[in-house]
């Protein structure tokens, strides 16, 4: 299975029955199966006439209560932005896949990149709680999607799925859990709260309000305008200052709820490699190679993207030597690498942005060259 | 042991298909497989390859370092990727190519897979399905039930006795003495 059809295929058994989008390469295959598929499972299709309408019409279907994904790719990312913004203000739940090729503008369309990692996080103005996620593998695809719609309905917010082109176009083997084995949320409706119509009003201990189902009975306003527990637009600063904060913390006080990574033989490593996505390929490959050589390398991988794992990261510096990050981009995910651990320890880097890449040798020699820089000082 | 195939020609002539059949095939036969492929923005034309790595082990590298086999098509893809081979690699190319001097002859294949298609099989389209059939007898990979289901996956309904004979056509090409000297174990 290629790791667009995964991406679909998890989508589906996680609940999503609305697909909104414009096909571009390299997602395409995610807007082509799911107009295969969504009308075989009872959920609805459309092709919009831009990424904009896209993101609009997904938002919009979410408000009525159904599960709503997009795909797009880099020059599409950057046209829903606008809206993925209103989906953070209004806490609209949905997932946005961005499988990333090469840009800036159409760039090199059918050529891998990672180029989108900072704008998964920046790229809607103003402060606002971003969760992205990052798979590594056609298998990994598949259960990862779900957990983007299990965290997108649980802090309803916008997820993005960023995908890559390596992941998006590979096809290999994959084993799909039985239904009962998978976790999916629901999400947690209420039709009426009386006279009061509070429904942006959370209740206690919880950190996001419970969503109606708009359309269903009781009216309500959605805006992208600051508003206060009525939904309606409000310039109270007191009010707007408490749901700007409450969007930030939703997210930020519940970072061992969102935050994973995966660890490879970091227990007993000095030097940790960073990767995401489909970079991590070459990374396994190139500390198995390492390790072989009897150098001590290990792997850290966030899989929760954005949020950034630092507690993770900042865990392992103690029995660090040097980290290097290796990424398919000029340098950003090294940023926040270098945000945690720059202080400490030496920090390397390996990126490229010619639309190949990076084959395992070119870690390899660049661990060998960070080695062997400092047994030489 | 890891073992890395390209599959190259001009976009349009079937090549990435070719390569996912190889790849199905391989799973349908208990093995690992990775496919990916590399291709212009343009639907039709242009330099197009795809590549198939298998197994027995996880693959984790997804893309070809040093392919051990290469399918070319057109010219250009052969004059391209003939330049980076194991060296042990065979090389399989359309007989109305031209082998570039550093394939060794005693290595290469050269096939009419694409008159084959055209003449034999009747339909110039079956071309990447002729290459399979040749692919598969040549290195011997999998058995005929494995091959079959990765064809089956993906062709329409009502064009299976086309593809079947395109199998069988394409496998006619090689020698079983060839295919003695060429068979690759995995």
């Amino acid at each position: 299975m290629q790791g667009n059809e995964a991406c679909v295929e998890g989508a589906i058994a996680a609940g999503m029955r609305f697909y909104a989008g414009y096909p571009i390469t390299p997602s395409t295959e995610i807007a082509e199966q799911c107009a295969l598929r969504l009308p075989q499972v009872g959920g609805r299709f459309i092709q919009m006439e831009d990424e904009l309408a896209s993101m609009a019409a997904v938002l919009g279907a979410s408000a009525t209560g159904v599960k709503a994904m997009t795909a797009t790719s880099g020059p599409g990312f950057s046209l829903k932005q606008e809206n993925i913004g209103y989906g953070c203000l209004a806490e609209i739940p949905c997932v946005v896949v961005d499988v990333q090729r090469s840009g800036p503008s159409t760039g090199l369309p059918t050529s891998p990149s990672q180029g989108d990692y900072m704008q998964a996080r920046w790229g809607t103005h103003g402060d606002h709680p971003v969760i992205a996620l990052t798979p590594s593998s056609v298998q990994e695809t598949y259960r990862l999607i779900i957990r983007a719609f299990n965290l997108s309905e649980k802090y309803r917010t916008p997820v993005i799925f960023l995908m890559d082109e390596i992941v998006g176009h590979m096809r290999e083997g994959v084993t799909l859990p039985r239904p009962d084995e998978l976790i999916i949320n629901k999400r947690h409706i209420s039709y009426h709260d009386g006279a009061n119509k509070q429904c942006y009003a959370v209740p206690e201990g919880k950190f996001v309000p419970a969503m109606k189902a708009f359309g269903q009975g009781e009216r309500y306003n959605i805006t992208g305008l600051a508003h206060d527990v009525s939904g309606f637009p409000t310039n109270n600063n007191a009010v707007a200052g408490a749901l700007y904060t409450r969007l930030m913390e939703k997210i930020g006080r519940n970072l061992d709820d969102i935050v994973r990574v995966e660890e490879y033989m970091l227990d007993d490593a000095d030097t940790a490699v960073v990767c995401f996505g489909g970079t991590a390929r070459a990374v396994m490959s190139a500390v198995e190679q390492a390790r072989a050589e009897g150098m001590k390398v290990g792997m850290f991988r966030p899989v929760t993207v954005w949020p950034f794992p630092e507690a993770q990261l900042r865990a392992r510096l103690p029995g660090l030597k040097r980290v290097l990050m290796v990424e398919h981009n000029y340098g950003q995910m090294l940023l926040e690498v270098q945000r945690v651990a720059a202080e400490r320890l030496p920090v390397g880097f390996l990126g490229r942005i010619d639309g190949t890449v990076i084959p395992p040798a070119d870690i390899l020699n660049k661990l060998r060259e960070m080695e062997g820089r400092e047994n030489a000082q | 042991m890891r073992y890395e195939m390209r599959f190259s020609g001009s976009g349009g002539q079937g090549v990435i298909l070719a390569s996912v059949i190889v790849a199905e095939a391989a799973v349908a036969a208990g093995l690992e497989a990775v496919q990916s492929q590399a291709y212009g923005p343009e639907a039709r034309g242009g330099l197009c390859r795809a590549e198939t790595i298998l197994g027995r082990e996880k693959i984790w590298y997804t893309k070809v370092i040093q392919p051990s086999f290469l399918l070319a098509l057109t010219q250009d893809s052969l004059d391209k990727y003939a330049q980076n081979l194991a060296p042990d690699a065979v090389v399989m190319a359309d007989a109305s190519l031209s082998l570039p001097a550093c394939v060794d002859p005693a290595r290469a294949l050269m096939l009419p897979i694409l008159a084959t298609a055209r003449d034999k099989v009747g339909k110039v389209m079956t071309a990447n399905i002729v290459a399979v059939g040749a692919v598969n007898k040549a290195l011997g990979l999998f058995d005929e039930a494995a091959l079959t289901e990765g064809v089956r996956r993906h062709i329409p309904a009502g064009t299976e006795e086309l593809n079947w004979k395109a199998l069988a056509e394409g496998a006619a090409l090689v020698t079983d003495e060839q295919a003695a000297l060429f068979r690759r174990s995995l």
